[in-house]
């Protein structure tokens, strides 16, 4: 029974874990299939973890911390869009660029208005997203199997964690079932067949980089507002990176990218549960090697040994319009 | 790489232009210290003086100033090939390994002047290893390199943190870190040039890796504008196509450009680790590979330009570190924020104003765009 809890624990934290990885992943598909690269999405997660509990902690709202978090990193991924749609330019520059400004001016700023070596305010009930109690939870905890199932892995969560899986299924419909889905895809795979549509390529691609900031906003809002209770300086840590991984292990598909994410959670769970307490069989397996377990997946994925992930094919190439 | 814009002379192309992106940047720059309160000029002032006002100040900005005139080599060598080589900082982190074992072995029984030549070859040949296997996957695979890279900067962190905390640690130390080297590996500081003109030096770590530095700026224009080799990456870089088709071997020089891109990021760890701290500690490159960026692409990925670059990325980190001294709201990481601008105004903007500049140049002498332009845009 003990290893059934346990194995709950680390089923519910990869969950929670996982969301702003799923969130993240999402909001690259969007923009890496309209044929834009999105190395920022870490810099867009940061700015919109800065601004969610930034703005919730001023005005005491957890939802126009959301909704500030959203605008700010759409805000970011407009700067992203202008530079490589509008004028052209490298999209894996601009990207970096902007994960630098952002993670130089989240601290700056945050320096400047709070005064608490970058970080936000703690932020208080109210401020943030609360676990949502699912009915009956309690009632049913002390049911054997499905009562923990039910109270820890379904119930419990927050707003933006349904929201996050619930964003699974619509991102799939959005991109294969409606026309803008339809045009998103074919603007990532031959640009020059949309404009002789007569659609323009440029804002399409547009909006699927705001589709890009409202998650990675969301995504952002998730990490600090509701996984941490406040800002702290480079709190992405890297998970833009690795959504970015998930990207490429799920193949640019949005069902996969949620199994992605799912598995990179655990390894991250079963990486904080275990801190170096040893495994049957394989015996003790450094921390550091769960953490870069990742990396290395999506490394031996992209050398075509797990299947074969292709990109988008007019991904990273600027498109135009005179050739 | 062809760009649908129209030539320019040669000055405003190389000169003009980045300076105006540049301003742009830092006008920008200012605009985020007005947001903190407080005055930009000021700390422009302060950050200038401390950079250039003492000899202590001027030895810092050189010996940042190293840092990142390799990881600038090492982004342009391979740009120069087309590949976007954003591994600097896990090939230059993963380098230390290399410096360490050679430090850690003869630290004690060779002079430095026999140790500096080994930990060379082995910091080259640990980060041109570390960059192989990315090159390897690109040419053969088909893997994206921008990808590979960055898993593999990931990747290098966490083996460096499993080594730093395990078996590179010395019995009884908390400190992530190794021993401290002795004196057979600590390299001879280069304050007295410096102390020649007459400034005054306390305690600065700028070191003979300056000098290697310098070679080596040399070395990449020899190698990219005086040799075969060199020739056929630019055309690698400029048209694989066209690279094919004069039986340039795709998977050679991919794997050459990365190799050698991976040497000098690798080469990068020597000035900290042997000139500074005397160990290898936890995240002792911090950033400068993503520096080399923004140097690269500043100094139009020429070593002229990468030296110069450079020299202004080590005045903005000595000279910030004198700003958060005396601007209590201003900390280094305003330094982060102009990378940022940098890189985001002179490399992914750096058309932004062309189309301007070209109408202003059309307007004073036509001739200087006028053919070249109708050509350009298949008018």
């Amino acid at each position: 029974m003990d290893v059934f809890i346990a194995i709950v624990q680390i089923l519910d934290s990869t969950i929670r874990l996982s969301v702003p990885l799923l969130l993240a992943c999402l909001a690259g598909l969007f923009s890496e299939r309209s044929g834009i690269f999105d190395i920022g999405l870490e810099g867009k997660m940061l700015v919109g973890a800065f601004a969610g509990a930034a703005a919730a902690s001023v005005f005491h709202s957890a939802f126009i911390g959301l909704g500030m978090a959203i605008l700010i990193s759409v805000a970011f991924a407009m700067v992203h869009g202008f530079a490589s749609i509008t004028h052209r330019g490298n999209q894996i520059v601009s990207g970096v660029a902007i994960n630098f400004i952002a993670a130089g001016s989240t601290i700056i700023l945050g320096q400047a208005w709070f005064s608490q070596g970058g970080r936000t305010p703690a932020l208080q009930p109210g401020e943030r997203f609360d676990a949502i109690v699912w009915p009956g939870a309690e009632a049913v905890r002390d049911v054997p199997i499905i009562g923990p199932i039910y109270a820890e892995l379904i119930s419990g969560h927050s707003l933006l964690v349904y929201l996050a899986f619930l964003m699974v299924p619509f991102t799939w419909w959005v991109l294969f079932r409606t026309r803008f889905g339809l045009r998103l895809r074919a603007v990532g795979e031959n640009p020059a067949a949309v404009d002789t549509a007569g659609i323009s390529v440029a804002w399409l691609r547009y909006r699927a980089l705001i589709c890009t900031g409202i998650l990675t906003g969301v995504a952002g809002a998730y990490l600090s507002m509701v996984q941490n209770g406040g800002f702290v300086k480079d709190m992405t840590a890297g998970k833009g990176y690795i959504a970015l991984a998930a990207l490429i292990f799920a193949k640019w598909k949005p069902v996969n990218a949620m199994f992605a994410c799912l598995l990179f959670g655990f390894l991250d769970a079963a990486a904080i549960r275990l801190q170096g307490s040893p495994l049957p069989i394989i015996g003790k397996v450094p921390v550091q090697f769960m953490q870069a377990l990742p990396y290395i997946l999506t490394v031996i994925l992209l050398a075509g040994f797990i299947g074969k992930a292709i990109p988008p094919r007019a991904g990273g190439v600027p498109y135009v319009k005179e050739r | 790489m062809s760009t649908p814009y129209a030539k320019l002379p040669a000055w405003a192309d190389y000169g003009l232009i980045p300076l105006i992106n540049l301003s742009v940047a830092f006008i920008v720059a200012g605009f985020v210290v007005l947001l903190v309160g407080e005055n930009p000029f000021r700390a422009a002032v302060i950050l200038v003086e401390g950079a250039f006002g003492k000899g202590t100040g001027i030895a810092f900005t050189l010996f940042y100033a190293t840092t990142f005139i390799f990881t600038g080599l090492s982004v342009a060598v391979a740009a120069h090939c087309g590949l976007f080589n954003i591994g600097t900082e896990g090939q230059a982190y993963i380098s230390g390994l290399g410096i360490a074992i050679v430090c850690l072995s003869f630290d004690s029984t060779l002079p430095w002047w026999l140790t500096f030549p080994l930990a060379i070859v082995a910091s080259a040949v640990v980060g041109a290893l570390w960059a192989l296997i990315p090159a390897y996957l690109q040419a053969k695979r088909g893997s994206h390199i921008v990808i590979t890279t960055i898993m593999f900067n990931f990747i290098a962190a966490s083996i460096m943190v499993y080594l730093l905390v395990g078996p590179l640690k010395p019995a009884g130390s908390q400190a992530p870190q190794t021993r401290n080297f002795f004196a057979g590996a600590e390299l001879p500081k280069l304050n007295w040039i410096i102390e020649l003109f007459g400034a005054k030096i306390r305690s600065a770590p700028l070191n003979v890796t300056f000098l290697l530095a310098l070679l080596m700026a040399f070395l990449v224009w020899l190698l990219i504008w005086r040799t075969k080799l060199g020739y056929e990456m630019r055309t690698y870089g400029h048209s694989p196509k066209a690279a094919r088709y004069a039986g340039i071997s795709e998977t050679r020089i991919i794997i050459t450009a990365m190799m050698i891109s991976g040497a000098l990021a690798g080469m990068m760890a020597l000035n900290p680790v042997m000139g500074d701290q005397h160990n290898v500690a936890i995240d002792f490159v911090s950033g400068a590979g993503f520096v080399g960026i923004a140097v690269a692409l500043m100094g139009r990925l020429h070593p002229v330009g990468i030296v110069l670059a450079a020299v202004l990325f080590g005045m903005l980190y000595q000279g910030g570190a004198e700003l958060a001294f005396e601007m209590p709201a201003i900390s280094r990481d305003m330094i982060v924020i102009i990378q940022g601008l940098v890189i985001l105004f002179a490399g992914a903007l750096e058309h932004m104003f062309r189309p301007y500049i070209q109408a202003l140049f059309a307007s004073f002498s036509p001739r200087s765009v006028g053919m070249e332009a109708v050509k350009g845009k298949g008018a």
